[in-house]
């Protein structure tokens, strides 16, 4: 028996009926390195099972959130394996029957995962080769597999299919080995754009979120919220809640919830829980967080250092010494936190709208002591996630009430409740001091990030005098160092990068501006990174850049980014109303190299989506508190990107088939804030310090600027 | 009041023995069983639960029973016709209109709607029009080119 999941190799290939499964090896990974052994531990579950009717059933402990993985897997897997997309069906975030995966973000499913998928394909066309050859009486290297069928090279008419190989066969095979992958320039699925797998399903409204999900008698639990973060409850009453018809009322401790058949009839009974709180006293508001932070986060560490900073002080010509802001910013994914359980004595099973399905099994197994082989997680579709469904408030509280009532209960947030448990990306702080000496080189870079962490921090140029430090203080969640944040905070698409390198291009481009240098031709001055002086070249070919000093009235920008093994060029042209502030971007260019690219058409979408996506952070989103009391409840008084808010967007993919496919659901937002930055100071020559850019913001610092 | 609500919905007859307070949008997904209809703000604002009520979009969320007596009621569901997709929902999936999907049910039957009135939108007619509907995955400029393109082809342009 495994620890994992109960099952052997024999009980899995049973239930299939036969066929060839190729399993996860005994933590040896294609991609070794000790990493993706931590990643990846011994499993006995399978990457894939070539069932008897020949189609392809292929397992990932991914999750779909509309990145599209579920489509760029299954290239994968039709490339290595030699079968047609249509063979292929997709079970994704199931922990009874998926290899274990840490959980979906950091762009990591094509880049790390990708690879294991990939060889386990390898590895059973290998397989289906042998036993063909056996089957033919023809040698395996006289053999090719096309479109699910093993043909002899020259008698294209004596083939057979991988259907009448499976038939019959108990094979399994153990992934242990670097399996052959294909090399670029034979693919044929990869790097083609078919449509995602899963649009069908999601045009007529059939695909299935968690909160879609139905069992019989099952119940809509409400549950009491208290007003804000850190409030304490010191009385309530549930008597008009129990006489409303239906209703079960649970309290146990601090969870007081009214649970119904009907959710619209368990709305109703919470609106009759009666409950006093006791406040705690706060100050701290949206403008008075930035002190806080630079004053109570843990003490700056030092990321990296190297060459003599005192003597590069001193020896500046001229320091630039600058501090950048950020506000707390929501995820608000389209579908809020829901999540269903049937929990029983001895077995618990739960539809989770979660990236981390695996860690979220473990929590539920301790949570109600069970073992984990006794808990089963299913990930239906997630309607976005965006960093933000890991947290498994959700989660918690179902399984405690489908504990209690010994039915099946379904937990769905409400937005207002969405926005109150969210795990907000930090506000932040950023200190540089730096300089440029007589010929355009950057001598000096101290950077000193405090709360968002040091994702994006480290510096893209040639400098020989840098440091680079951090002050976290911020470990993600809401226990941990509770006093430095009024509520959670957690990761949040390129978590700490937005901040990063929003602060860091736009020190680029005031040095300089300052000294009289076009900001591309400073970049590439101080550059040495191949791919990333390629990307920016790319992009302002792309764009058709000439170069000017900044400020040239153009509302031009610039700002380029490394991110999840991605290198990433944007360039961006705005115009500022000087009346209103109003910033409009009018046009933006990005290219990337994300090395090879599954899914060219996916790719861009990711890059269209997350340079649309940040425009909020960029432009509006900024989330109002006062202390643990969140004043933003819904989508009227927090604003996300309109339509009419995004530009055109071109996207330039750079070729670059020598490097394994890089991360691409984050690296395109890092640089969003930073280029609007850039592009605003080019055209009005005022230089934004803090995000998001808001009307009022940029109005304030037209006065400062006509006032000196 | 609880009584006898009568209504269309996708085309076939419902009779509904319910408080007319209550909302469209939980009776579909609970009683009604059809989940296409999403949840995502409860107060009209993101456009996630929009359905077609007659000849108009309605946001369900903000719907009462008693608001839909006598009318006929199309969700998502209804929308392809004989196992054929309408035009906007081919539309959608050639030009890669969605990412995680739950705005798409509302998005389309928005769509669905304004060029029922408005065949032959401009660019911009369709921006300001779609304005009112949420998307956090940054699908906007392929859900434009989506409705540009199938109302081309309803109209018969292309």
């Amino acid at each position: 028996m495994s620890a994992s999941t109960g099952m052997t190799r024999r009980d899995f290939l049973k239930l299939a009926g036969g066929g060839i499964v190729v399993f996860v090896g005994l933590g040896v990974m294609p991609s070794t390195g000790k990493a993706e052994k931590l990643l990846y531990p011994e499993d006995f579950n399978a990457y894939l099972l070539i069932g008897t009717n020949g189609r392809v059933t292929v397992y990932s402990g991914k999750i779909e959130m509309g990145q599209g993985v579920l489509t760029s897997q299954a290239q994968m897997v039709a490339e290595e394996l030699g079968v047609q997309l249509s063979a292929i069906d997709m079970v994704l975030g199931d922990t009874d029957k998926c290899p274990w995966d840490m959980g979906t973000f950091g762009s990591l499913t094509t880049r790390m995962f990708g690879p294991s998928l990939r060889a386990a394909a390898a590895k059973a066309r290998e397989v289906i080769i042998l036993q063909a050859a056996k089957k033919l009486g023809v040698p395996g290297e006289n053999l090719i597999v096309q479109n699910g069928f093993v043909i002899v090279k020259d008698n294209p008419n004596k083939k057979v299919s991988f259907g009448e190989i499976s038939k019959g066969a108990k094979i399994t095979q153990v992934l242990d080995q670097r399996a052959v992958l294909r090399a670029a320039a034979d693919f044929s699925v990869i790097g083609t754009s078919p449509k995602r797998l899963d649009a069908l399903e999601k045009v007529t409204g059939a695909a299935k979120y968690t909160a879609d999900i139905r069992l019989p008698g099952m119940l809509y639990a409400r549950i009491l919220r208290p007003p804000m973060h850190g409030a304490k409850l010191t009385q309530v009453d549930t008597a008009d809640a129990e006489k409303q018809a239906g209703v079960t009322v649970v309290k146990q401790g601090d969870l007081i919830a009214v649970l119904h058949a009907d959710p619209e009839a368990a709305d109703l009974a919470r609106t009759r829980i009666k409950a006093d709180w006791q406040l705690p006293e706060t100050k701290l508001e949206p403008d008075n967080i930035f002190e806080h932070l630079v004053s109570q986060a843990s003490p700056l560490k030092s990321v990296s250092q190297q060459g003599d900073l005192l003597a590069a002080h001193v020896g500046a010509a001229r320091l630039f010494k600058s501090t950048f802001y950020k506000g707390y910013v929501a995820h608000t994914p389209l579908e809020p936190h829901a999540a269903l359980a049937e929990v029983s004595d001895d077995k618990a099973t739960v539809w989770a709208s979660t990236q981390t399905p695996f860690p979220t099994r473990d929590r539920v197994a301790t949570l109600l002591g069970l073992d984990t082989k006794n808990v089963r997680v299913i990930t239906p579709f997630l309607g976005g996630g965006f960093g933000g469904k890991s947290a498994d408030g959700q989660v918690v509280e179902v399984v405690h009430l489908a504990k209690i009532t010994k039915k099946p209960v379904q937990v769905a947030w409400s937005r207002s409740e969405e926005f109150f448990y969210d795990t907000f990306d930090p506000a932040s702080v950023v200190k540089i001091e730096s300089a440029v000496d007589r010929d355009g080189k950057i001598s000096l870079w101290d950077y000193a990030v405090y709360a968002a962490g040091e994702r994006g921090a480290a510096s893209l140029y040639n400098v020989q005098n840098a440091r680079i430090q951090s002050a976290r203080g911020v470990s993600y969640g809401p226990a941990v160092k509770a006093s430095l944040h009024p509520f959670a905070v957690g990761p949040w698409r390129a978590p700490g990068a937005n901040m990063n390198v929003f602060a860091a291009e736009s020190q680029i481009d005031i040095m300089a501006s300052s000294a009289g240098e076009d900001p591309l031709a400073f970049r590439l001055r101080n550059l040495a990174e191949p791919r990333m002086r390629r990307v920016l070249q790319a992009a302002a070919d792309a764009f058709g850049w000439q170069a000017a000093v900044a400020p040239s009235k153009r509302g031009f920008g610039i700002a380029c980014s490394a991110d999840a093994g991605t290198c990433v060029a944007t360039i961006a042209e705005v115009k500022v109303d000087p009346e209103n502030g109003i910033i409009k971007v009018i046009r933006i260019v990005c290219a990337q190299d994300m090395g090879i690219v599954v899914n060219p058409e996916g790719a861009k979408m990711q890059v269209e989506g997350g340079i649309t996506m940040g425009l909020g952070y960029t432009l509006a989103e900024e989330l109002r508190f006062l202390g643990g009391e969140i004043l933003d409840r819904n989508f009227d008084t927090y604003e996300i990107p309109h339509f009419s808010w995004v530009p055109r967007i071109e996207v330039v993919l750079v070729k670059n088939d020598d490097l394994a496919p890089q991360g691409g659901g984050e690296p395109s937002i890092t640089t969003t804030g930073a280029v609007i930055a850039n592009a605003v100071f080019d055209a009005t020559g005022v230089r934004m310090y803090r995000l998001p850019m808001t009307a009022e913001r940029v109005r304030e610092a037209f006065v400062k600027l006509k006032a000196a | 009041m609880n009584r006898a609500i009568r209504f269309s919905l996708n085309g076939q007859p419902v009779t509904l023995n319910a408080d007319d307070d209550r909302t469209l949008l939980w009776i579909l997904r609970s009683e009604l069983g059809l989940t296409g209809t999403k949840y995502g703000c409860g107060e009209g604002i993101c456009g996630a639960c929009t359905v077609i009520v007659g000849d108009k979009a309605m946001r369900s969320c903000k719907t009462s029973l008693r608001h839909i007596e006598g009318k006929e009621v199309m969700t998502i569901e209804g929308l392809a016709r004989d196992n054929k997709l309408h035009p906007l929902q081919q539309s959608f999936i050639d030009h890669g209109a969605l990412q995680c999907g739950y705005c798409t049910s509302g998005m389309i039957l928005d769509a669905y709607a304004f060029l029922h009135k408005n065949p032959r939108p401009s660019h911009d007619a369709i921006v300001s029009h779609m304005e009112r509907n949420l998307c956090r995955c940054g699908a906007h400029l392929r859900i434009i080119e989506a409705v540009a393109a199938a109302s081309r082809q309803m109209s018969g342009q292309s």
